[in-house]
């Protein structure tokens, strides 16, 4: 399998607080990687350079064999982004907000792949719904279709499922490993469930204060640190001492 | 009740745009009301002989005002709706942006503007259409200045972040004063008069006021509001591309709207 993501040392610099401090890591096409950490660990800096709207203090990011520096557009049309913290206009419509979408990545036959998504996200009867008049879970579903319109190579997912119901947070859960099967597609997910990162990921990235302490599968990690589930050690790991640089 | 005008008081002091506010509206205002009852005051027969010079002018500055809000509500609408990450990891160029943002002012500027000026001739007997085929070198040189403004506060957003929106709104009033939309440049201190000769619009007013009243033509002042005009709009330009790649380095695009 090819790396879709490389990153090559990136470090960030905001004046003297250093908020990521040279980190490395792949991820191949078909593979969900977790990265956790603390809050103000790096995560939201380190997707942010990813994206292209935070420029790395050194370092290099590729994009399915490409600089991302040089060649910001053309990745952008192969990469996107859900985060709660962000949303699509309030007034328009579901159909609305995604044609417009689908046009800004310039998709040929929106229709076909808003009806495609639409069936595949449970939107068909909310697709005429004024968007800010939805419930969480149906936003939430609403933003993902909006991060898949352009069928990206590469998905950054930031707190996919928080504020949703277990029902709904399991239906996307479910939806984002079949697609990534079926579409052989790379995820970087960045959460604080750690019952969905042990689902999801083959792979997890651990980071406190802008390094990466520690990095394996789930499962390899819970039995290197001698603990019973994941966020035991989650707890280990952001009260301890950097163990890894 | 201390805890309520704490809390605003720290926002206050934290944010350099909301100190700039408070100071600014008073001194605006003041200033160009001031200007405008000093010229009535020694110039009581000025407009004597064309009634309709004030309104024609206060439809040209409306449209100023449009254009230049018009711009900036865009740019404001996507950060309210916290929609303005989703815009800028979508694949289109600063430029792309720019230009999109431009024509859509552009149109709402024109929805605003249509029914004011058919107001005008059957509630005042007034048509701005007095001013010939020179009205659409005026309303082409407004637009330019205000989309160069747009542009300029578009840019103050990206790099300052939410907090500059305040300036966004007022503007237009700055500039006002030395906009010399409702008296001749002379009525301006010296000083005051040396600020406005760098602006376009004391030349497009001036030339309004100079076709309606002297029902003549100096080609002199519509060349020399494009000459300022084309001047602000480059530097706007820059200045966003510069502010987009503050925000870059500063994280701006990453945490607006939060």
């Amino acid at each position: 399998m090819k790396n879709l993501v490389e990153v090559k040392n990136i470090k960030k610099n905001y004046g003297k607080n250093e908020a990521v401090k040279g980190i490395s890591f792949n991820i191949k096409e078909d593979e969900i990687l977790g990265l956790l950490g603390p809050n103000g660990s790096g995560k939201t800096t380190t997707i942010g350079m990813l994206l292209g709207l935070l420029k790395p203090t050194s370092g290099e990011i590729f994009i399915n064999g490409k600089k991302l520096e040089g060649n910001r557009i053309e990745i952008l049309e192969q990469i996107n982004f859900i985060s709660p913290y962000i949303e699509l206009p309030k007034k328009l419509t579901v159909k609305q907000n995604l044609t417009v979408y689908g046009k800004l990545y310039k998709i040929n036959n929106i229709n076909e792949r808003i009806e495609f998504l639409s069936e595949k996200l449970r939107l068909g009867g909310l697709l005429n719904s004024i968007t800010g008049e939805l419930s969480s879970g149906q936003k939430n579903r609403v933003s993902l279709a909006k991060a898949l319109i352009n069928e990206p190579k590469v998905l950054l997912l930031d707190e996919p499922t928080a504020s949703l119901d277990p029902e709904v947070g399991d239906f996307v859960r479910s939806f984002l490993e079949d697609y990534k099967k079926e579409k052989k597609i790379s995820i970087l997910l960045a959460s604080h469930n750690m019952n969905e990162v042990t689902r999801l990921c083959k792979s997890i990235l651990m980071m406190k204060d802008g390094i990466i302490i520690d990095k394996g599968n789930p499962e390899e990690l819970i039995n290197k640190h001698g603990r019973k589930n994941l966020e035991e050690v989650f707890l280990k790991l952001s009260r301890s001492k950097n163990e890894l640089n | 009740m201390y805890g309520l005008f704490l809390r605003h008081f720290y926002l206050i002091t934290r944010s350099f745009p909301r100190v700039l506010d408070l100071v600014y509206w008073p001194t605006i205002q003041i200033t160009l009301w001031g200007f405008i009852s000093n010229f009535f005051a020694t110039h009581t027969t000025y407009y004597n002989n064309a009634v309709g010079v004030i309104l024609t002018c206060a439809i040209l500055y409306d449209f100023l005002f449009r254009t230049s809000i018009g711009f900036n509500m865009l740019f404001l609408e996507e950060i309210w709706s916290r929609n303005f990450t989703n815009l800028f990891i979508a694949p289109m160029k600063i430029g792309e942006i720019l230009t999109s943002l431009v024509a859509t002012a552009l149109i709402r500027a024109l929805i605003g503007l249509i029914p004011a000026v058919l107001l005008t001739s059957p509630l005042f007997g007034i048509s701005i259409l007095d001013l010939g085929i020179f009205l659409f070198f005026l309303f082409l040189s407004l637009y330019l200045f205000g989309i160069t403004l747009g542009i300029l506060v578009s840019a103050g957003l990206l790099r300052y972040g939410p907090s500059f929106e305040n300036i966004a709104w007022s503007t237009m009033f700055l500039l006002a004063p030395f906009g010399c939309i409702y008296y001749p440049i002379e009525i301006l201190p010296e000083v005051f008069q040396k600020i406005a000769y760098l602006l376009p619009l004391v030349y497009i007013f001036e030339e309004a006021r100079n076709i309606l009243i002297n029902q003549t033509v100096d080609i002199q002042n519509i060349y020399y509001a494009f000459m300022w005009n084309g001047v602000y709009f480059v530097l706007s330009i820059a200045l966003f591309y510069y502010s987009f790649n503050v925000a870059k380095n500063k994280g701006t695009l990453i945490n607006m709207g939060e």
